[in-house]
């Protein structure tokens, strides 16, 4: 054994690390089958897709996508044999299993109404943000701890509680199934994220910064811009990435206020399981490519991501 | 450049003074330092003066305009951070530049004249370097540039050698005076540590709990310290103080200290009966056996060319600067002999220099001069 003082950290022994290293493979893999289940399924045909035993090897088919894409309809195959040849692969499968493709389904448009909602209100939650948490970083704000626990508890309801009220008030002020009402929601829920995280990360830049481009010349607001701002920019992608991910990925209230042009692909995906008898391949080719945006977006920002678990506690 | 005149300037943080009714005037040119312990509110009154904090009370005159309540960047002044707030995002040149880009200056002019700053300062090779990758002197030179290539009305330095190794601070404290020689900047500059004061001021400001106890040329403030907070802060060893009691009349040439007579510059002033001290520097002390002043040695610190004798007499220990040579051993009896013409009295109630000879010579080598 090593000799260890106050302030050294004991070096792992070969054992601990394999063991530590065991328990993560482990964990790793039960956050991950279910994944990998879905990715499978969503290149599965609808009936090996409900086969028992499950299959772990299959012919992978494109038919689950073709379904999440279109809307089909059932039809006799006299008439789909008086069509004319099949125009795409889509088509075709799709007549194998007697309908036609009746037009496009509405994954698209909801898929950007999440791309507008979640990355519109990630933008406001994080510049309405910045700027608080550097106005309680910086002035003497009367009651600021109180203010600062204000802000935080009203993250601390559960959505389904405000729903029914929320619902009430959209529908007065025509909010209701609108993108600009889902923005708002969706900023108001998660500034009190972005305010406190932002100002742990604005508390470690030095103030000296700011005052030396203030005697300089410069504004307050100059001064921050120039300054605090890109140095907060690690804080800054950490916030953003956790409020996208709420963002993107919240249903409650999306399912309640949202039911036609605003709506959202979370509360969109499960109706997908109604047309056509259970098409499981379809819903599970809806997740995975719900899943992509926010799979890059984390990968590309993940060193950012890691610092911000940190809270703003170490700095560069 | 310009004057900087402070009047009356007061600061209360709620119930806490930080800064006491200071009065100083800096002259254009002068190199000024503000010294004192940590806290002793040195660094708000250089805050107030550039206009980071605003004064609960008094004035404050730059070049004869009052700036008290006016905001930093219409100040005209630069000021040097203690870390010195280098913009890690920006590289060396964009550093420097960054307070004429402020100005909306032209780019080719800001290119000229951060290369003239950068040579002045040493650092033109250094330009396009990244500021986290500097040595400590570096930053420091960087952080002078930034504040120089703006030719300010006057410069603010916060402890800018604090963070700085022995090695780079004993460097940068003559390198600095340099630079003030060379462009006669009006300057502040906030120290704990005497030796910088010293070495670099043209005239010092002592400060304690927000008060300047002393504002006046490093030798007035080391010969003739106006209270015994000034006399026991600088030197180092500090002045020794010796008790003796009763009154002092004018033109008393002479004292009693445990038993001992001694002579001392005259008297200039009645002071009433009470507690006294008698300051004496550790260098104005001699060995003489003929001393009634007497004390037996505690311990010795050999410095090479002098050594510090702790001799322990009837009121504490007392420190002596000696010549190296002299042989002494731990508990040996000796007489101490003071250097009359350089000792200093206080009152210990308040604290304050008792006026004696000392203190003409002062004045008439002030009148001389003037």
């Amino acid at each position: 054994m090593s000799l260890t003082t106050a302030h050294s950290v004991v070096a792992p022994s070969g054992a601990s690390k394999r063991i530590a290293g065991a328990i993560i493979i482990a964990y790793a893999l039960i956050s991950i089958v279910p994944l990998l289940w879905i990715f499978a399924t969503s290149f599965k045909t609808p009936p090996d897709s409900i086969a028992y035993p499950p299959k772990i090897l299959f012919q992978p088919s494109l038919e689950g996508y073709c379904n999440l894409f279109t809307t089909r309809t059932r039809q006799t195959p006299e008439y789909i044999n008086s069509l004319g040849p099949a125009t795409s692969f889509c088509d075709e499968t799709t007549r194998k299993r007697n309908m036609v493709i009746a037009g496009p389904s509405n994954f698209v448009p909801r898929f950007v109404n999440s791309l507008i909602i979640a990355f519109g209100s990630t933008f406001c939650a994080v510049f309405l943000g910045t700027l608080s948490a550097y106005g309680f970083s910086r002035f003497k704000v009367p009651l600021a701890d109180d203010l600062l626990f204000f802000i935080l508890s009203t993250r601390m309801m559960p959505p389904i509680a405000v729903a029914i009220p929320i619902y009430l008030m959209y529908r007065e002020l025509g909010l209701s199934d609108t993108a600009l009402g889902m923005i708002l929601l969706y900023t108001a829920v998660n500034v009190s994220l972005a305010v406190w995280l932002l100002k742990g990360f604005i508390d470690e830049i030095p103030r000296e910064y700011e005052e030396a481009a203030m005697i300089d010349g410069y504004t307050r607001l100059q001064a921050f811009w120039r300054t605090v701002l890109p140095q907060a920019t690690t804080g800054i992608a950490a916030t953003a990435i956790f409020c996208l991910i709420f963002a993107w990925n919240e249903y409650a209230f999306a399912a309640l206020l949202t039911s036609g042009t605003a709506q959202t692909a979370p509360p969109f995906i499960p109706t997908i399981i109604g047309e056509g008898g259970q098409d499981w391949p379809a819903v599970a080719a809806g997740t995975t490519i719900f899943l992509v945006p926010i799979l890059v977006f984390t990968i590309l920002l993940r060193k950012q991501l890691l610092r911000g678990i940190t809270f703003g506690a170490v700095r560069k | 450049m310009a004057e900087i005149r402070v009047q009356h300037l007061r600061k209360a943080f709620g119930d806490f003074v930080a800064v006491q009714d200071s009065n100083f005037v800096v002259e254009d040119g002068e190199f000024f330092v503000m010294l004192g312990p940590s806290g002793c509110g040195k660094t708000t009154t250089l805050r107030m003066i550039a206009g980071l904090e605003l004064p609960t009370g008094g004035e404050i005159l730059l070049g004869g305009e009052d700036v008290t309540m006016r905001r930093a960047r219409e100040r005209d002044i630069a000021f040097v951070f203690q870390l010195f707030a280098l913009y890690p995002h920006m590289n060396v040149r964009k550093n420097i530049g960054f307070p004429l880009l402020a100005q909306g200056m032209p780019s080719a002019e800001i290119r000229t004249r951060v290369e003239e700053t950068a040579k002045l300062l040493r650092i033109d090779h250094l330009l396009n370097k990244s500021v986290s990758g500097l040595a400590g002197g570096d930053r420091q030179r960087v952080a002078l540039g930034r504040a120089i290539v703006r030719r300010p009305k006057c410069f603010l330095m916060d402890e800018p050698l604090g963070t700085l190794d022995t090695e780079f601070r004993d460097l940068m404290v003559h390198e600095l005076r340099e630079l003030h020689n060379r462009i006669h900047a009006t300057t502040v500059y906030v120290t704990h540590d005497q030796m910088e004061a010293m070495s670099m001021a043209d005239k010092i400001a002592v400060m304690n709990h927000g008060v300047i106890e002393q504002f006046g040329t490093p030798r007035e403030i080391y010969d003739r310290p106006a209270t015994m907070f000034v006399a026991d802060f600088i030197g180092s060893p500090p002045m020794n103080f010796l008790r003796f009691g009763g009154g002092l009349a004018k033109g008393a040439r002479e004292i009693v200290v445990q038993g001992a007579k001694v002579a001392v510059p005259e008297v200039r002033e009645d002071i009433a009966p009470g507690d006294m001290a008698l300051g004496i520097r550790p260098e104005h002390i001699r060995f003489d056996d003929a001393s009634k002043l007497r004390g037996a040695i505690y311990g010795t610190e050999y410095l090479g060319t002098t050594q510090i004798v702790a001799v322990e007499t009837a009121d504490g220990i007392i420190k002596a600067r000696v010549p190296a040579e002299i042989r002494l051993a731990t508990g040996d009896h000796v007489g101490l002999a003071l250097s009359s013409a350089r000792l200093s009295l206080f009152e210990k109630g308040s604290g304050r220099a008792v006026r004696t000879a000392i203190h003409d010579v002062a004045s008439e080598r002030r009148a001389q001069h003037g």
